[in-house]
């Protein structure tokens, strides 16, 4: 599946779109299939989304997981500081970025 | 240290304005993000892996506590109560929304600082000799000349689109601390024998995807005209060097590409055709510059005794002090590596004790180093021990400067957009495993450096050991290289054989280590070690 990310304008945070808006958690992302175009086009003149694009994804139990380490990492925070890692939105989501 | 003149702060003052402005405009939707990149790199914000990240310039690695006292509060106030040293002497921050960058850099133009210049095709900021007006090696203080040339090239229109991005690094003595021969130009000050300052000027240095070791073109520059010397090198890049590619743009590709010998020729005449025009800045310019740089007031006839009946001071002394050129005065090197920590952070309340160290027992000054620690450059022998236990309270009392824990290690993928391998966890677990201060003792000097992806951050190039986070096909797969070196006697590491997955290059690095150990002669660090045996001892430990 395909997943469309980028960074929010102003607070430069990674977020990922669901269908009707744009969630820090990337378990509430969803396929795009061929419309990672579309989308984006409307979204960054909007200025709702900066630097988009799209990325691989595979189905996992909670949600979408990325496949690339780097946009795990992206979607969760540095592996290095757990303390500021995004906690999901489902507590028990646990870390799947290695 | 210097302070800005009216001229230094309006521009600096306009430019946040400026960039107030252009902030405004992106947010408002009237500009695209790709016009607005261009300016928000002109003013060091990028954008990372997780957020904005914005990259604070310390010119030539001097600064004082007022300075770091507004970093802490940035750290605390706008981003997430740390910020991160540079292997470029600077400070990012890794959290910031680019609708607060306005008002730091406001914050940072409060105390003579700015983001200018450490992103995009410009000349960055130089890096000197964190020793630099202390050390007993120098011939002088090099900061002043450094200071000249960071006049001399600000917003200098002539090097507003050069074709990539240009270091400069300066040292005043023989032993090389700020790996002037990995720069775009490398300039060492000498006298003559009339006592006459002058530069030793290399070009073509640099790391990255083609690593050079800078050729020497001019053994003896006179000091004042390093400025047209600098311009002629600029303008020779400029006309030749290529603008089709963005990885070889470098000035060190047109040096490797027009040969050395042929370089110099080009330089040498345009130098001829410029310095005649008086484009120099006078000598009594650099007197004016020199003047914010004289020696602190250093009390006279103080001992050099310390009491080292403390074993754990003991080793730290043994470890992070040296040799200052005042009697009864010490440089004291404050490690930001401590043992499975993260190389070069900094929380905000370790900045603020920095900041208190530095003004309360170091003329109020702080260097940051190239290898991401910070040096107090001016400390009475007497207080060290006061200092130490403040560190060592704070977590800063790490004792192994040049240890192999004692590592350069970029962001790597757990923050960089362009990193292809985490560096930082492979580092700690490297840490980890030589975590012993006597088996780490016994190996000494080791240099070793790691880097996410092929730019080189992290200086793998001239690791004693060297580390390269490759991505091979998805996965994180880690590149050993052996035999580099950033000092005087600059050298390339070359890469061993198959790379590791992120265990595997620990347990890599460890046999290459305990090969060293076993047949290395007296006296010999691990690189005279490498160098006398080569590769191939080193090879059948690490493949069996």
């Amino acid at each position: 599946m395909k997943l469309l990310t980028g960074n929010h304008l102003t607070e430069g945070h990674v977020i990922w779109w669901t269908g009707d808006g744009w969630s820090r958690h990337v378990e509430q992302a969803v396929d795009v299939g061929d419309k990672a175009e579309q989308i984006l086009q409307v979204e960054t003149a909007a200025c709702r989304v900066n630097n988009g694009y799209a990325v691989e994804a595979e189905a996992g139990p909670r949600g979408p997981v990325p496949s690339h380490i780097k946009e795990r990492i992206r979607a969760t925070g540095p592996t290095v500081r757990p303390d500021l890692a995004l906690q999901p939105a489902d507590k028990s989501a646990g870390s799947y970025v290695i | 240290m210097y302070r800005y003149d009216q001229f230094d702060q309006a521009i600096v003052d306009a430019r946040v304005e400026e960039f107030r402005d252009q902030v405004a405009r992106r947010i408002a939707g009237e500009m695209t993000d790709d016009q607005f990149k261009p300016l928000r790199l002109k003013n060091g914000l990028y954008l990372q892996l997780h957020a904005y990240m914005l990259r604070v310039a310390v010119p030539y690695g001097t600064m004082d506590s007022r300075q770091m006292r507004v970093l802490a509060d940035i750290a605390r106030t706008y981003d997430r109560g740390y910020g991160h040293f540079t292997t470029r002497q600077n400070l990012q921050f890794n959290w910031i929304k680019l609708e607060d960058t306005p008002d730091i850099l406001a914050k940072l133009a409060g105390v003579q600082m700015h983001a200018i210049q450490t992103s995009g095709e410009s000349i960055r900021n130089i890096s000197a000799d964190q020793f630099a007006g202390a050390a007993a090696d120098e011939v002088c203080d090099p900061r002043p000349w450094a200071e000249l040339i960071r006049q001399f090239t600000t917003f200098h229109p002539e090097f507003s689109y050069l074709p990539r991005k240009f270091k400069i690094g300066l040292t005043a003595s023989d032993n090389d601390r700020a790996a002037i021969k990995l720069h775009d130009v490398g300039l060492q000050v000498l006298r003559d024998a009339d006592g006459q300052f002058g530069f030793r000027v290399y070009v073509g240095g640099g790391m990255g995807r083609t690593p050079f070791v800078a050729h020497l073109v001019r053994d003896f520059l006179p000091a004042t005209a390093i400025c047209s010397y600098l311009e002629a090198i600029l303008r020779v890049w400029n006309r030749n060097g290529r603008r089709d590619n963005i990885h070889k743009q470098r000035i060190k590709i047109l040096v490797h590409d027009l040969g050395a010998e042929e370089f110099t020729r080009q330089v040498e005449a345009e130098f001829a055709a410029i310095q005649p025009l008086g484009d120099d800045i006078p000598l009594a310019e650099y007197d004016r510059i020199a003047a914010y740089f004289v020696a602190p007031p250093f009390e006279q006839g103080l001992s050099d005794e310390l009491d080292l009946s403390d074993p754990r001071f003991a080793a730290w002394v043994e470890r992070q002090v040296h040799a200052h050129k005042q009697p009864g005065y010490a440089i004291a090197t404050i490690s930001l590596k401590p043992i499975g920590g993260i190389p070069g952070d900094v929380t905000a309340e370790q900045m603020e004790l920095l900041a208190d160290l530095a003004e309360q027992y170091s003329f109020d000054e702080l260097r940051p180093t190239h290898a991401q620690n910070i040096a107090l450059p001016h400390v009475r022998k007497a207080d060290l021990y006061t200092i130490w236990q403040q560190l060592d309270a704070a977590g800063l009392g790490t004792a192994n400067l040049d240890w192999i824990s004692e590592m350069i290690v970029c962001p790597g993928l757990d923050y960089c957009s362009l990193a292809n391998a985490r560096s930082i966890p492979v580092g700690q677990k490297i840490a980890e495993r030589f975590a012993d201060p006597a088996r780490q003792a016994d190996v000494g000097e080791l240099k070793l450096k790691i880097s996410g992806c092929i730019n080189a951050c992290g200086h793998h190039h001239v690791g004693h050991i060297g580390i390269l986070g490759v991505d091979r096909k998805g996965t994180e797969n880690f590149q050993l290289l052996l035999g580099g070196s950033g000092a005087e006697d600059a050298s390339l590491a070359k890469i061993v054989g198959p790379g590791f997955n992120e265990d595997g290059v620990v347990d890599a690095v460890e046999r290459a280590v305990e090969k060293y150990r076993e047949i290395r002669n007296p006296g010999e660090r691990f690189l005279d070690t490498y160098r006398r045996v080569g590769v191939e001892p080193f090879k059948e430990a690490i493949y069996g």
